[in-house]
């Protein structure tokens, strides 16, 4: 019993880092309607950024968090000018395999800068586990777990309250309408490239803290997210967010009742199994 | 681009010989390898255009197909001693299966969300063959080898006879896919992308259609798979599953021009050579610089040439003498 409250409570907590992931990653796709495949990527630039901050000047990953929210705020920006801006009036496919190319290439580059090994952040300042009755839970894993949270809970505030959220979201909606309206289209989806990178280099941040790092971890991470968008429904940040806790607990029950092996294959079934039925996702409209 | 009828075919029949001549004068393995790979490429491209092409569904699965046909055969030389050329074809007819029933529920899946549920499903075969004991888990499986002949699909170190088979098999390919492409069910394919729910009105059966795109582009690719591992001896999940591996696929036809009969070959031909030399000559120490000039190069080509090199030449061609070209409308259809 208390191995399955366990796995209960390992799902939530990976499910709310998968949320902040995949916000990121939905938010791209509902503004611009492009896939980014180098999400996954770009979180593991950012572990690597945690890596180094930690292991040459001893910056433990906590405070890494501003670092990579603002570098990969750059990146996104970077990425969205000089690639997928091109590509958006292009071919379908063009706008599917662009991202691709950037994926194939920071992975590479990091193989080359960093070699393949896997490397461990071996003393982060969060460390330890806190007993939940007689559940013991990995305190790194609930910093980040809170963290993400947080994090996400700021986002949905900011598409709400602020004008460049509400920009954002009115761009999502209708882009020609928001055009009309007087909204700069083109900064708008620079912005939100931008944030959905930047959400994406926190949560590398909270994942340093107790996950391996290496040059291939995005692979994963990446096409788990893409899972968690489209059962959440594409664009829709609270959908992201709810699937995310809902794939954590899938993957984590999954592995306790099956077998760990077939965990991500299950959560993939899940997704199959959700697109035909509903095609718009959970919260999809 | 050619005016006249006759010339082209002189040229096809020119290229053709030069090919068939190839390994007769290169006797080097090299570069009669790197043709192998080009011309496997060039085959499971014409494959994924009867789907994405054609058909409009944008499949980033290919590599499930890939793996089933060459598992299928290999497993069933090694358990059962069936003849590999036997084992192609139930491969092929598994594959297909196996298509129609992952893509009866999704064939109603457009664009982006097509090609996420193409990965999810291959995912699903990677994670699952890698812990199937039966045909050997994450180990592999390896083909006993056998003396050269062809009745036996296995030829020892020399690379030539792969060298006509794959090309046998690609001209096979592009003389269904061309002839396809001109008959009533091209028509049909092109028509279900152009727009589902006109052709719908028109009477074209949706689903029934696509379903037989799917079909015919996994069989294709099955045999591509058995070929590979009747070429290398050794199959495991981690190389013929992958997501590069459909990722290339993708890109050998978009390079080419998507929905062109010949596109595929162009960019196999274009693509491979410069991968596959890259790899020997920067790959070795494991560096990962020539895969990262690969990505970047992917980046430049979906910037620079989305509509690909067969799409470019018909272009030039159109703007000589302004008649609405075939392969350039199919190209055009890909805007969504």
């Amino acid at each position: 019993m208390s191995q399955l409250a366990q796995q209960l409570v390992n799902g939530l907590l990976i499910g709310c880092v998968y949320s902040l992931i995949a916000m990121g990653l939905t938010l791209i796709w509902g503004v611009m309607n492009i896939v980014n495949f180098a999400h996954g990527d770009f979180l593991m630039l950012s572990m690597f950024v945690s890596f180094w901050l930690y292991t040459l000047w001893g910056i433990d990953p906590v405070f890494s968090i501003p670092v990579n929210a603002v570098l990969l705020f750059a990146l996104g920006v970077l990425v969205y000018r000089y690639a997928v801006s091109r590509v958006m009036r292009g071919p379908v496919l063009a706008q599917l395999v662009v991202t691709f190319g950037v994926s194939i290439f920071l992975a590479n580059a990091a193989v080359m800068l960093w070699t393949p090994d896997f490397r461990l952040i071996e003393k982060p300042m969060l460390a330890g586990t806190w007993l939940l009755g007689d559940v013991p839970v990995s305190i790194p894993k609930l910093v980040a777990s809170l963290g993400s949270v947080v994090i996400a809970l700021g986002l949905i505030g900011f598409l709400r309250r602020t004008r460049t959220g509400k920009a954002i979201l009115a761009t999502e909606m209708n882009r020609d309408s928001a055009l009309l309206m007087g909204i700069n289209t083109d900064r708008v989806n620079a912005i939100s490239f931008g944030i959905g990178s930047s959400l994406v280099g926190i949560a590398g941040s909270f994942l340093a803290m107790y996950y391996y790092i290496y040059p291939q971890v995005g692979g994963l991470f990446g096409t788990i997210s893409f899972a968690i968008v489209a059962l959440g429904g594409f664009g829709s940040v609270q959908g992201a967010f709810v699937a995310g806790i809902l794939v954590g607990l899938v993957q984590t029950m999954g592995g306790y009742f099956f077998d760990p092996a077939y965990k991500y294959a299950i959560v993939f079934f899940l997704y199959l199994l959700t697109v035909w039925v509903r095609p718009q996702g959970l919260l999809g409209w | 681009m050619l005016s006249s009828r006759a010339s082209r075919i002189a040229v096809a029949a020119a290229v053709l010989a030069a090919l068939v001549a190839f390994p007769l004068v290169f006797t080097h393995p090299f570069p009669i390898h790197v043709l192998i790979i080009v011309f496997l490429y060039a085959l499971m491209g014409v494959a994924w255009n009867v789907m994405g092409g054609y058909a409009g569904m944008l499949s980033f699965g290919q590599a499930a197909f890939f793996g089933i046909g060459g598992y299928t055969s290999s497993f069933l030389f090694v358990t059962y001693r069936l003849n590999p050329w036997a084992g192609m074809v139930v491969g092929g007819v598994l594959a297909a299966l196996t298509a129609a029933a992952i893509g009866y529920p999704c064939s109603h899946l457009r664009g982006h969300y097509f090609a996420i549920a193409s990965i999810a499903f291959a995912e699903i075969v990677r994670i699952h063959f890698n812990n199937w004991k039966l045909i050997g888990a994450a180990e592999g499986l390896t083909i006993p080898t056998q003396p050269a002949s062809l009745a036996v699909f296995q030829f020892g170190s020399s690379k030539a006879p792969y060298y006509y088979i794959v090309l046998a098999f690609l001209l096979l390919a592009l003389a269904l896919c061309w002839w396809m492409s001109r008959a009533r069910m091209g028509y049909y394919f092109r028509a279900i992308k152009e727009s589902h729910d006109l052709a719908m009105v028109l009477g074209v059966s949706f689903v029934r259609y696509r379903l037989l795109a799917i079909m015919l582009s996994a069989f294709i690719t099955a045999v591509a798979g058995t070929f590979y591992a009747q070429y290398v001896l050794y199959l495991d999940p981690e190389s013929v599953l992958i997501l590069p591996i459909s990722v290339q696929v993708v890109l050998v036809t978009m390079l080419g021009g998507a929905g062109s009969v010949m596109g595929p070959v162009i960019g196999a031909a274009i693509l491979i050579p410069l991968s596959e030399i890259t790899r020997v000559k920067l790959g070795h120490r494991g560096t990962g610089i020539d895969l990262m000039i690969y990505g970047a190069l992917i980046t430049l080509i979906s910037i620079y040439q989305p509509r690909g090199v067969w799409g470019l030449l018909s272009g030039l061609a159109r703007r000589r003498a302004p008649t609405p070209a075939g392969p350039a409308l199919a190209t055009q259809e890909l805007r969504r």
